[in-house]
């Protein structure tokens, strides 16, 4: 038999055949209607988070079909072409990040934006969210896996010079899930295990010169916090305890749609952003929270099985760092709101309000779906 | 070469789905980590965070119950509750503060202390969205300025708040005291459920005397309330129950008349009705403006006053002590005429000068040249000491002290004047536990013209006069009147026992003497008993600070520093044949009794009395 048919029947011959429409338009059907779910539950939650305010889930609903014609549009270029451009866009990326430390815009003292004046605004890191994982399986592929020690080190200085950049604005939430893109690359890449332990046992052993030289003042205080939210009830532990407070009333079955009396008195800080899951947990309950985690999981289960069928190296260290950064998303929103992770701003992904993440998401899986409908010619 | 390719390629491929394998292991326990803690949040801990959400939503607030108002006799009001307006913000709301500051600066009146103050206040533990005072009492114009510019001035917040007011200022200060924000210490003392949303207390006078009455009983309302405190829905409301409305006995009219009389002049003037023992008029000067207290007394103000020599924080009325002086000759001549030291006839020669057997010291009379032969009537008129000498060595001090104790001296007889003094008495026992010593023959020669250890205040002074006007009759002295609280009038205490003469004829003879004080050719008084429409009953009295020299009319010679000029004291009643009213006037450092203390009284008496003839 034909190695390369040989190759392309055994996972997924079946799919192939049976929804070759759906093929030939480069979309993951299951994936889609997933996310679709997932975007229109998000925002039946939103509402009630903004409280019956129609405006907000309008302008959500425009970013979700941005995000998915920009997602349709990705699906179209054969992974060759991320492969191709993904070191050119990484060095626009961190030049623009440059560009950012001295130029940038923003408030509260985090300096995020870059601001053209009349023609766009944006933040440059986002890019870096994308480009980050493409450069890193472009560059690992290319030499073969495991990776050798010089290819190694050169990936690490790849990842911590845009991670050091973002962390610097300071915006942690970003610089942790582009660090973990790059770092999900080299793990799938087949680092040994024995440098992945050394790998934590320095990072573990790097925290007190962290907590003393890096982290800001704001920062430690959230870390803190979490130990003890009652220490600082009015200030830093405030936006915890009343998200505990919402997600533990809810119990099974949730006070009711549009009912949280948390959510809907302003007890809960950023309940239309961050703090999203929280309202849901109020409203829905425990059975609203799992229902939510079952989405998700379903979700990243696809984007493994894509992963795993992926026809090369670059395709599968992409697909494979793209879904589990979309993991870390979900488990350090939850475990922030829920009171187990510190407060770092990492928003809901595809129920958080707010713009360039859903864009930058959905492109993400706009790659997925383009790695998982084009095999090789 | 191609099929090491694939060899190659399946041990990629291998690697991967190992290393997803794992990925996937460490995935399936970090969620199983979020299932576990959400359903530790959501269902095992469920009923704490319920209790806690609900808490949180639903505020019991107090609702401060409206202090009674107080009234005089005829239903003037002499304190009640103003509305204020205190100008708050809510940092929360306000984008920029120091753009909010100059921009109110340009409309009310601000200064650097208002806004240290603010910051003082905000750097306290406050919930988010509480309102932060920075301006209190806005005037009419700066809440009209405000309420129009509200638009523009984002995160203010203007706010209602009941302020006691006293309209008549220093005339009542000493009487009716006054409320003042609540201290430490008393915050520490008193029931916070009383005093739930109360941040004022009675601190001195009738405001500290019926403080209970006058409070109330705070309700409450339990609201659903937002995050930023606003409050959303009641739920359930109990209405507080306001204070007790106190209606004195006091005048206004009265009382500013008596403030006039004073002028500029230290003293204290009280006037009883003899029939109730009502407290017609309670005066002190100087006082001082007790809305100072209420809204907070300008520190420099505040130690001016405390330091002044003048002393207008001392209620002379009822905290003064003072040597009583000639003013109860009356009381201890009818002592002696009852327990038979003398009769009404018996006749002592005052030649001007006293001396003990054995002893070298001489006591002078206030007049060098002395009075001559005169008997009870003479001595009480031109106020002989010599007479007074002779009758005290007789006496002795316990026959003294026991009759000026059935007057009510050395003790506090009345029901509701707060934090009076009980002067000193004086006896055998108190000197030697005061000062150690025994009692000597000379200090009861100085008792008997109420100099010497002997202290009262004026207030004791004029319930003496009321028991004398009512021939013994004791009423008990006091400011209610009446009151929406009954149950005041209920536990006011019981009047002293009568004063019980031998002789009930006794108690005329001595108004006869004390007529003769003022309307006698010799009288001391009767300066102001010449052209009077009705008789007046009274004496005079002329204190001592220090011993000074003296010509023979008793008047000091040359220039006397003003705080050892004498006091001048004056008590009388009046119609004599039928006493309405009891008046005690003391200035402080006023001289003579007759010539100062006397026509004060006169005036507040026909104020009194002929008005109401009118």
């Amino acid at each position: 038999m034909n190695l390369s048919e040989y190759v392309r029947h055994l996972p997924d011959g079946n799919l192939t055949r049976q929804t070759s429409f759906w093929h030939r338009l480069h979309i993951d059907p299951y994936l889609l209607l997933a996310l679709v779910v997932l975007a229109c539950g998000g925002m039946v939650v939103l509402y009630s988070a903004a409280g019956g305010d129609m405006v907000s889930v309008y302008r959500q609903g425009i970013r979700f079909g941005i995000g998915f014609v920009v997602m349709v549009f990705v699906a179209q270029f054969d992974p060759r072409w991320y492969q191709m451009w993904g070191g050119t866009v990484y060095i626009l990326g961190v030049m623009l990040l440059v560009l950012v430390l001295f130029f940038g815009t923003g408030a509260k003292g985090a300096q995020r934006w870059l601001d053209i004046p009349g023609l766009i605004r944006f933040q440059p890191s986002e890019i870096m969210k994308i480009a980050m994982p493409v450069m890193l399986a472009w560059y690992l592929s290319r030499y073969g896996v495991p990776p050798k020690y010089r290819h190694l080190f050169l990936s690490i200085f790849l990842l911590a010079i845009p991670v050091a950049l973002v962390a610097q604005q300071p915006d942690l939430g970003t610089a942790l899930l582009i660090a973990a893109s790059g770092i999900f690359v080299v793990f799938l890449a087949g680092l040994s295990w024995k440098l992945i332990f050394t790998g934590i046992f320095l990072a573990l052993s790097m925290f007190p010169v962290l907590w003393l030289f890096v982290l800001r003042e704001y920062q430690k205080q959230r870390i803190l916090t979490l130990f003890d939210p009652t220490s600082d009830p009015l200030g830093a532990g405030w936006n915890i305890i009343q998200s505990m407070t919402a997600i533990g009333s809810g119990g099974f079955n949730g006070k009711g749609y549009m009912l949280g009396t948390q959510s809907q008195l302003d007890f809960l800080p950023e309940s239309h952003t961050d703090f999203i899951i929280a309202v849901l947990g109020e409203e829905f309950g425990f059975v609203g929270a799992m229902a939510l985690i079952a989405l998700y999981a379903f979700i990243i289960i696809r984007g493994m099985i894509i992963a795993i069928r992926g026809r090369d190296n670059f395709c599968r260290l992409l697909a494979g760092s793209l879904t589990l950064t979309f993991f870390i998303y979900v488990f350090v929103n939850i475990g922030m709101v829920s009171g187990i992770l510190p407060v770092v701003g990492v928003p809901l992904p595809l129920v958080s309000y707010g713009g360039t993440s859903i864009v930058t998401l959905l492109a993400g899986f706009g790659m997925l779906m383009s790695i998982s409908t084009h095999h090789r010619a | 070469m191609n099929n090491g390719s694939l060899n190659n390629r399946e041990q990629e491929r291998r690697l991967f789905m190992r290393r997803m394998s794992a990925a996937f292991v460490i995935l399936a326990v970090l969620v199983l980590l979020l299932i576990t803690r959400l359903a530790f949040l959501q269902l095992v801990d469920n009923a704490r965070h319920e209790a806690q959400s609900e808490r949180n939503r639903l505020e019991v607030l107090p609702i401060p119950p409206i202090r009674g108002l107080i009234y005089d006799r005829n239903g003037e009001l002499l304190a009640h509750n103003l509305p204020t307006y205190t100008l708050s913000v809510v940092v929360e709301r306000t984008p920029d503060l120091n753009a909010l500051f100059d921009s109110l600066s340009g409309m009310i009146e601000l200064n650097d202390e208002h806004i240290r103050r603010f910051y003082q206040r905000l750097s306290a533990l406050r919930r988010p969205f509480e309102p932060i005072p920075l301006k209190l009492r806005l005037d009419e114009e700066e809440i009209a300025v405000l309420a129009a510019n509200r638009v523009f001035l984002e995160g203010i917040h203007v706010e209602a708040e009941l302020i006691r007011q006293y309209p008549y200022a220093d005339a009542f200060s000493h009487a009716l005291g006054y409320v003042g924000r609540i201290n430490e210490a008393e915050l520490r003392d008193l029931d916070r459920g009383l005093y739930a949303g109360t941040r004022f207390i009675g601190k001195q006078g009738i405001e500290r005397q019926y403080e209970q009455a006058l409070l109330g009983k705070p309700g409450f309302q339990r609201v659903e309330t937002n995050a930023r405190g606003r409050i959303l829905r009641v739920i359930e409301k109990q209405a507080p129950q306001p204070g007790a409305d106190l209606h004195l006995f006091l005048d206004r009219r009265m009382q500013e008349k008596a403030m006039e009389l004073l002028g500029d002049q230290r003293g204290a003037i009280i006037a009883i009705d003899t029939e109730t023992g009502g407290i017609l008029s309670l005066v002190s000067r100087p006082g001082f403006d007790p809305n100072l207290y209420v809204s907070g007394f300008p520190t420099s103000l505040f130690n001016e006053m405390r330091d002044s020599e003048d002393k207008p924080f001392l209620n002379r009325a009822v905290r003064g002590l003072y040597p009583p002086a000639s003013t109860l000759k009356p009381i201890m001549g009818l002592g002696a005429i009852n327990d038979g030291t003398i009769t009404w006839t018996d006749r002592i020669l005052d030649p001007g000068w006293f001396q003990l057997p054995n002893d070298d010291n001489i006591f002078y009379n206030w007049r060098r040249s002395g009075h001559g032969l005169v008997n009870m009537i003479a001595a009480v008129a031109e106020s002989s000491d010599v007479y007074f000498y002779e009758l005290g060595y007789k006496m002795t001090v316990d026959r003294i002290h026991d009759i000026y104790n059935q007057f009510g001296f050395g003790k506090i007889t009345t029901a509701d004047v707060f934090n009076s003094a009980a002067g000193i008495n004086p006896s055998r026992e108190w000197k030697r536990e005061r000062h150690g010593f025994s009692w000597y023959a000379g200090d009861t020669i100085n008792l008997s013209i109420g100099q010497g250890y002997m202290l009262v205040t004026p207030m004791q002074v004029a319930i003496a006069t009321t028991v004398m006007a009512n021939k013994g009759k004791w009423v008990t002295p006091r400011l209610l009147k009446d009151s929406s609280d009954p149950s005041l009038l209920e536990n006011m205490s019981p009047p002293l026992p009568d004063v019980q003469l031998r002789d009930e004829a006794d108690w005329d003879r001595m108004h006869r003497a004390m007529v003769e004080v003022v309307h006698g050719a010799k009288g001391t008084a009767r300066g102001i008993g010449f052209d009077a429409p009705y008789r007046i009953a009274g004496k005079t009295g002329t204190a001592q600070v220090i011993r000074i020299q003296r010509d023979a009319e008793g008047v000091p010679i040359g220039d006397v520093p003003d705080h050892f000029n004498d006091h001048a004291w004056f008590m009388g009643f009046a119609p004599a044949e039928d006493p309405k009213i009891a008046v005690t006037v003391l200035v402080e450092n006023g001289g003579g009794g007759a010539r100062v203390a006397a026509p004060i009284a006169r005036e507040l008496m026909d104020y009194f009395l002929l008005r109401r003839d009118i």
